[in-house]
């Protein structure tokens, strides 16, 4: 995957925290992905590129089970979520929708928001500050649907 | 090897006589429950990514509308329409304004035994009645919707043994939340909380819903009780059959064990913005307040309504308190009419609504303003959980909600 910029956030991050209850149900993620990190940092939209990382510690992604939060991550460009653990529904959800997900130990908490990270699936390592971090691999049942784009990808190509 | 009630619901869904811990099986889903959080994305998806859209079995499938109903604008309403539309045109079971998602799956649905996929983190509540419920995301829900399957990786199974008998005016919320404050919001992630021992002998299927409801904070994939004679009588009452009636074996694994007493648990409190922030209620008290919430999944039914009922008699909401009392469901609003409840908790001042998950979930009526404070009865306390970012919500049981709406200040019922 390319360098991209960092976006840190904290432990148990929940998911009303990236995407609010308000803005559910509308119509689409394309018209909820301006919400992002509203709560946090109302400007995460504008500034994320695409091809950028979002960078978190244990239990990212807890509480409620909106798709729609790792979906927005994903329309914003959000090249990958890197974290020290995952709650689980969120850990899921993201890899069925094709957004990689991978567990980090250490380098969450030797990088700041700003700084650059480069990571590879294939090796398992996340590169920052001219250190190289161990990842841990997914599950090879969860690389295969990621590596089809997600779930429903994986469903078309078992019914091609 | 033995195994526990969640690896034996897991087998039987699979078709296979055993399972373990790590395991990756494909299982035939029982039942599979979406709500208005997600549905019109499932719908979407349905209608755009699918090379071979079908139904594997729609009178396995309930759609609820209960986030955000009556609906509150017009996006809402057109998402809601979408969703309403594909449940008429497919024959899904449909329900719309009669309660919160989980209520209805309760007092409807769910039979011990059953796998059950929900599109809401709270789906765990089902274990109230041994069946092994867990939430999933609208993709997930899609997958099972068209295949009738889904994959499921065995859980751990944690075991929480319960001795004693809660005290007077100490409630089952009041255990759970200081259950998931020692253990803390990921203390028992990917993991099921197993119930058991005598002190689960004495709680009835409502306290066990309040129980396994609040699982997924700790991070659990579910949470389940044995179904014993107490939830097989809730069941046959209400004409229902199980499924399947597991009981762990002697020799099952739990990755690991606790005991709580019951009789040593005092009221206890959430604080803002975390759940597993949890300290004695007396802590917070004196904390002023501009709403109270006496409602939800976790704590609407009948039983918590008569507590609050029980404190409001005879008692005014403090003036510059809304207390917003949402019964989880129109059987339960029917209920308490019949009681007298409702009676009471308008003439208090109280603000009574119709079933729905109101401000547990901050996008619908009682959504609270910058900086203002909640007491609440609901599942969360996030950041902005009930409205804008600044403000903040104190989760608590329905009596010192109740205690606190009079008050007009975080108090617990033995103060008023």
């Amino acid at each position: 995957m390319s360098v991209g910029k960092i976006f840190k956030f904290h432990d148990d991050l929940d998911t009303d925290q990236i995407i609010a209850s308000q803005y559910l149900l509308l119509p689409s993620i394309d018209e909820m992905k301006a919400h992002a990190f509203e709560s946090l940092d109302p400007e995460f939209p504008e500034k994320v590129k695409a091809g950028d990382y979002v960078v978190g510690g244990e239990n990212f992604g807890c509480g409620s089970s909106r798709e729609q939060a790792p979906g927005v991550l994903k329309a914003l460009g959000v090249q990958a979520v890197v974290a020290k653990s995952f709650a689980r529904i969120f850990y899921r959800n993201a890899i069925n929708i094709g957004l990689p997900v991978i567990v980090c130990k250490e380098l969450p908490d030797q990088v700041e928001t700003g700084d650059e990270m480069e990571l590879s699936l294939a090796e398992g390592t996340a590169a920052a500050g001219g250190r190289t971090y161990p990842c841990t691999k997914l599950p090879p049942y969860m690389q295969e649907i990621l590596s089809q784009g997600g779930l429903m990808a994986s469903l078309n190509r078992e019914e091609a | 090897m033995g195994m526990t009630i969640a690896e034996k619901i897991i087998a039987r869904a699979a078709g296979v006589a055993e399972v373990k811990a790590g395991d990756i099986h494909t299982v035939t889903l029982d039942r599979m429950m979406s709500n208005d959080g997600t549905t019109h994305l499932t719908v979407d998806m349905y209608h755009n990514q699918l090379k071979n859209p079908r139904i594997a079995d729609p009178k396995r499938m309930v759609f609820i509308v209960d986030h955000n109903v009556p609906a509150d604008n017009p996006k809402t309403a057109a998402s809601q329409k979408k969703m309403r539309d594909f449940a008429r045109e497919h024959g899904i079971d449909f329900w719309e304004g009669k309660g919160v998602c989980h209520q209805i799956m309760m007092e409807h649905y769910v039979c011990p035994g059953e796998l059950i996929f929900g599109a809401d983190s709270h789906t765990c509540t089902y274990g109230a009645l041994g069946a092994f419920g867990t939430g999933v995301g609208c993709t997930d829900l899609l997958y099972a919707m068209v295949t009738g399957t889904s994959w499921v990786l065995v859980p751990e199974t944690v075991k929480f043994n319960l001795t004693g008998r809660l005290p007077e005016g100490v409630y089952p919320r009041d255990l759970m939340l200081t259950i998931i404050g020692e253990i803390g919001a990921g203390g028992v992630s990917y993991q099921v909380m197993e119930f058991c021992g005598d002190g689960a002998g004495t709680l009835s299927v409502n306290d066990r819903m309040v129980l396994c409801n609040l699982a997924v904070e700790a991070g659990a994939k579910t949470a389940v009780f044995q179904a014993d004679q107490i939830a097989l009588d809730w069941l046959a009452a209400r004409g229902r059959k199980p499924a399947a009636v597991f009981e762990s074996d002697e020799d099952a694994v739990y990755v690991r064990e606790y005991t709580f007493d019951l009789s040593r648990i005092r009221p206890a409190a959430a604080r803002p913005d975390y759940v597993d922030d949890v300290v004695p209620a007396k802590e917070v008290c004196g904390v002023r307040i501009d709403e109270a919430f006496l409602g939800s999944c976790n704590n609407g039914r009948i039983e918590e309504l008569r507590v609050g009922a029980s404190i409001l008699k005879g008692r005014r909401v403090a003036d510059h308190v809304r207390f917003l009392v949402v019964p989880a469901s129109q059987e339960v609003y029917l209920q308490a009419m019949e009681e007298g409840l409702i009676q009471i908790f308008m003439e208090s001042g109280a603000i009574v609504m119709n079933p729905n998950c109101s401000v547990c979930w901050g996008s619908c009526q009682g959504v609270i303003g910058e900086d203002e404070v909640l007491i609440s009865t609901g599942t969360r306390n996030f950041k902005g959980r009930a409205g804008h970012p600044s403000s903040k919500v104190y989760l608590g049981s329905a009596a010192t909600v109740a205690a606190s709406a009079v008050k007009g200040e975080i108090c617990t019922a033995d103060m008023l």
